[in-house]
């Protein structure tokens, strides 16, 4: 398992390279392969060299961060001003925000180089990043499947050694399921340990900022630079995680790990005997597996449903061709105008949700769905609570199934929607969880399993995670193409 | 058929602090189009909102002066609608857990107006039609409000008038807000319905939106009663809609009717957390309060014994009573302060406008000090004014104005010197008086004036002359 960002930075602070050469090897493998991968979607090469340039004088003149000079790649839901930042969708064509979300500006701070920005679902709603309105990323691994979504350019990208490491945002899986199907690290920290300031809110009480990375240690370094809190985020929160970087002992003895059935009901059966590996693999090192119910979980699906949706119908309202992003060439008012440019604007995944999300907010409505919604949101948790006060964490798969081929038809939305069965529970509970690699099925696809833990115990997860990588067989391996230092 | 008016008023003010409601914007009115803008008010995305805890505080204070009860925890809701002039196509308001419930306001008649409730939210944007475009201007984006929704409980266009005035000056006099209604600071919304006298059920009511004056709060009442009483007396019904009152023919219409009916999806806005006010704060804010205006008259008439005409002119005007009240502090007397101020003070201020800003260059100690010379009999009336006349335009005090121009008090000898010089050079005059013709004591006060450079107290120089012929 490579360590990038580790053994980049050693180079970069030996002067062994420089980072401008670094940036010139990635922009080279970007150049080559993002024709066939699609991962990005703008990039930013010059803007990359001359902050490249600005990260070799930090480096030379000392105390630069782990991250200085190392050339990554955001999510194009996340704000960089001056640059455009689309959410992959038409109605923000050609949109540039003229600030910096609290997440980049703490990574640029560090000297962190970025190479572009990364394809995604429109506007983070989807599980395979095909509603991106510039066409679908593909999957590293197989090129006939797609990487996941929503943050699926940013999986191919540091699958494909395209960018070091990258930022996605993950509402309801986003983070840790391209993740999994790339056969890469995903961290989805506790909901407010991130600012979202500069991040375009799909469902804002679920909305999460969080590191793609080959390893468990990158992942550590990433999460490391962007948590805290954020004056301009009410929702963000102080928290003393300790040295995360000290914290990854892989000591698992005494852990007590908590494995819900309610989590592999349907699932491909290699896939569940891979992560029961993986589960005995903590009991032999002293974890202790305890079993437990999570009799909510069915619910969670359409409680993140109305949820999710109810807040984006409302977000999104702002999209109306009149301050930026596309606009109508023909209309004959107002009206029209906006009603023209919403319907070109916004594609067919981004409609319906805008439309869901309407109607269980709507008068008449609100009681039986998102009022109801909100209450079982409430058992959720409680039932997440009384999980963890006997565990320290829960071991699930991160999806029911790797993969999809490309242009899979024979899914209905909703049974699209159920994919999402293992990841929505944890952004309901505003809980954090990582999705590590975990073996491959008999297409050769990567397996992702998932560390959950409570509220602000990154640590814990991060830990369980590095135990994992560090003494279990590495059956997905490095990709091998791309940047190869 | 006898009907009875059921009006109920909404009230959006506008509040006097520094920064928006959810971002550091300068909320001065004015400005060139979207110059007082950011992210936030414009509704960038990505961006989100941050609570002011200023506008908060100016809230809870609004709802304390009209006896609100402050709900110590409270929320912000999404009410969602599309309009150019809203950045976000949501306004973020509160919904079902204001800020402040269940006061009232007090008529002269005594009778009590109910305040529903009191809510924050923040102001649109402002839509500019030129040259055959419309433009639209985020200035007043994010500038937080207050809406005050008072209970149905008004049943006069007079009584709609006299509950806005006394708003609008209590809430001057807590100082959230200048209220202004030309400028759109205080805008007012009615809802007028008719019923039949001995009725308990409502009729269905209209609402008359965005009146600016106060005059046309009565205006728009009585054109609005007169239509519907129309209606109803020939047998029609009335449609809930909402007017608009054209203040140049007086004349109330529909608005134009939306096609759909507006449904808000109010929803708590995820971006805000829920806020708590502290009981101690609300307490605290309740002892800044300062003496409420009507509270004040009540004083200044029964205590200080001021006529109720010269008290009704200075209560008002919060900055006035507290000159006022700082002279009396200094030991000036109730009745020439309250003159000098009413007399002088005023002549030099035109509008209403410059009475509510009362921007005297003087401190209320320097006119103490000054009225006391008058209370002293150290200088007449008239001295008084002129000197008061020269320290509003120099801010000098009334001791360093006396002495320079040499207007210091005049000695009892001095007098007493002229006196006697005007008797012996009067023999007719001084017939005159003693033959009882009171009039003819003038001729004396040309020699005493002259001689005293108009300073003299003339009363004083009578009983000196008097006393001298006797
Ligand atoms: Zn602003």
């Amino acid at each position: 398992m490579r360590e990038i960002i580790s053994e980049l930075s050693k180079k970069l602070h030996s002067g062994e390279m420089s980072s401008v050469e670094l940036t010139k090897e990635y922009i080279e493998a970007i150049e080559e392969a993002n024709g066939t991968i699609n991962a990005y979607v703008h990039t930013t090469f010059e803007t990359a060299i001359n902050t490249a340039e600005i990260a070799d004088k930090m480096l030379k003149e000392g105390n630069a961060s782990a991250l200085c000079g190392i050339p990554m790649t955001l999510k194009d839901n996340i704000c960089t001003d001056g640059l455009l930042t689309t959410c992959c969708s038409k109605i923000l064509d050609g949109f540039k925000p003229y600030y910096d979300s609290a997440v980049w500006e703490k990574l640029k701070a560090n000297g962190a180089v970025l190479l572009g920005k990364t394809n995604m679902d429109e506007f983070a709603m989807g599980s395979t990043s095909e509603s991106s309105c510039y066409g679908a990323p593909l999957n590293p691994r197989n090129t006939g499947h797609v990487t996941g979504g929503s943050s699926g350019g940013v999986a191919a990208a540091v699958c494909a050694n395209m960018a070091a490491y990258g930022l996605g945002s993950d509402t309801g899986g986003s983070i840790r399921q391209p993740a999994s199907f790339c056969g890469i690290v995903g961290l989805k920290p506790t909901y407010g340990a991130v600012s979202r300031y500069g991040l375009i809110a799909y469902g804002s009480s679920l909305d999460q900022i969080g590191p793609l990375t080959y390893s468990v240690k990158d992942a550590a370094i990433v999460f490391d630079a962007i948590k805290g809190i954020d004056k301009r985020d009410q929702t963000s929160k102080a928290y003393d995680y300790g040295n995360l970087l000290e914290g990854l002992t892989q000591d698992v003895k005494g852990k007590k790990i908590g494995v819900a059935e309610e989590f592999f009901e349907g699932i491909d059966p290699d896939m569940k005997a891979q992560i029961f590996e993986a589960i005995q693999l903590f009991e032999k090192n002293g974890a202790e597996i305890v079993n437990i119910k999570l009799p909510a979980l069915k619910l969670a699906l359409p409680v993140y449903y109305i949820i999710a949706c109810a807040e984006a119908s409302s977000n999104l309202g702002r999209y109306d061709g009149i301050r930026y992003g596309h606009r109508t060439t023909t209309y004959d008012s107002i009206d029209d105008m906006i009603y023209k440019t919403r319907s070109e604007g916004f594609g067919d995944e981004v409609k319906r949700r805008i439309m869901l999300g309407t109607y269980v907010l709507s008068s008449g409505y609100y009681d039986a769905y998102y009022k109801k919604a909100c209450i079982i949101r409430e058992e959720i948790n409680q039932e997440f609570n009384d999980i963890f006060a006997k565990c320290d964490a829960l071991i699930a798969p991160t999806a029911p199934n790797t993969a999809f081929p490309l242009n899979f038809k024979g899914a209905s939305p909703v049974e699209m929607y159920l994919s999402d069965i293992c990841t929505v529970p944890i952004n309901i509970a505003g809980i954090p969880s990582i999705s590590v690699p975990c073996g491959k099925d008999a297409k050769g696809l990567p397996i992702g399993m998932q560390i959950i833990g409570r509220k602000f115990a990154e640590a814990t997860i991060l830990n369980m995670a590095y135990f994992y990588e560090q003494n279990s067989e590495d059956k997905v391996g490095n990709y091998e193409g791309g940047v190869r230092i | 058929m006898r009907y009875e008016l059921v009006c109920g008023i909404e009230t959006h003010i506008e509040l006097a602090t520094n920064t928006k409601i959810f971002c550091n914007c300068t909320t001065a009115f004015g400005g060139d189009p979207n110059t007082h803008c950011c992210p936030v008010c414009t509704g960038q995305p990505g961006s989100l909102p941050i609570l002011n805890k200023k506008v908060v505080e100016y809230a809870v204070r609004a709802g304390l002066a009209v006896h609100c009860k402050i709900n110590n925890i409270s929320h912000m809701d999404r009410k969602n609608y599309v309009y150019p002039d809203l950045p976000k196509a949501y306004q973020i308001s509160q919904y079902d857990e204001p800020l402040c419930e269940h006061g009232y306001i007090e008529l002269e008649s005594g009778k009590r107006i109910g305040i529903t409730r009191i809510h924050i939210e923040e102001d649109a944007g402002k839509l500019v039609h030129e040259n055959g475009y419309t433009y639209v201007d985020y200035n007043r984006g994010g500038v937080p409000l207050i809406e005050i929704v008072s209970e149905p409980d008004i049943s006069s266009p007079e009584e709609a008038k006299e509950y806005a005035e006394k708003l609008q000056l209590i809430m001057r006099y807590v100082g959230i807000s200048d209220c202004k209604m030309q400028e759109g600071s205080m805008r007012c919304d009615v809802n007028v319905s008719l019923r039949e006298v001995g009725t308990k059920e409502f009729g269905t009511r209209t609402e008359t939106k965005n009146i600016n004056s106060l005059n046309f709060i009565q205006k728009a009442m009585y054109a609005e009663v007169e239509r519907q009483t129309d209606i109803l007396e020939a047998g029609g019904s009335i449609i809930q809609q909402t007017m608009r009152y054209d203040d140049v023919s007086d004349m109330i219409s529909p608005m134009r009717e939306k096609e759909n009916s507006d449904d808000y999806r109010y929803f708590p806005d995820p971006d805000i957390i829920r806020f708590q006010i502290a009981q101690e704060k609300v307490d605290e804010i309740k002892s800044s309060l300062p003496e409420l205006p009507f509270d004040k008259l009540t004083r200044y008439v029964n205590e200080l014994e001021l006529p109720e005409t010269t008290a009704r002119q200075m209560f008002k005007y919060r900055r006035v009573a507290e000159f006022f009240e700082g002279a009396l502090a200094e030991g000036a007397s109730v009745k020439n302060a309250s003159n000098l101020i009413t007399g002088t003070i005023y002549s030099n201020m035109n509008t209403e406008e410059d009475k509510e800003l009362f921007s005297v260059l003087i401190s209320a100690k320097q006119f103490g000090e000054l009225v006391k010379l008058l209370d002293e009999k150290t200088v007449n009336f008239k001295m008084a004014q002129s000197t008061l006349q020269q320290m509003l335009e120099s801010g000098k005090s009334a001791g360093d104005l006396i002495k320079k121009e040499d207007l210091a008090g005049i000695s009892d000898d001095d007098l007493t010197k002229w006196c006697q010089e005007a008797i012996d050079a009067n023999p007719k005059a001084v017939a005159d008086i003693m033959a009882g013709k009171d009039k003819a004591i003038n001729v004396m006060f040309g020699h005493i004036m002259k001689q005293s450079k108009g300073k003299a107290d003339t009363k004083k120089a009578e009983s000196i002359i008097r006393e001298l012929l006797s």
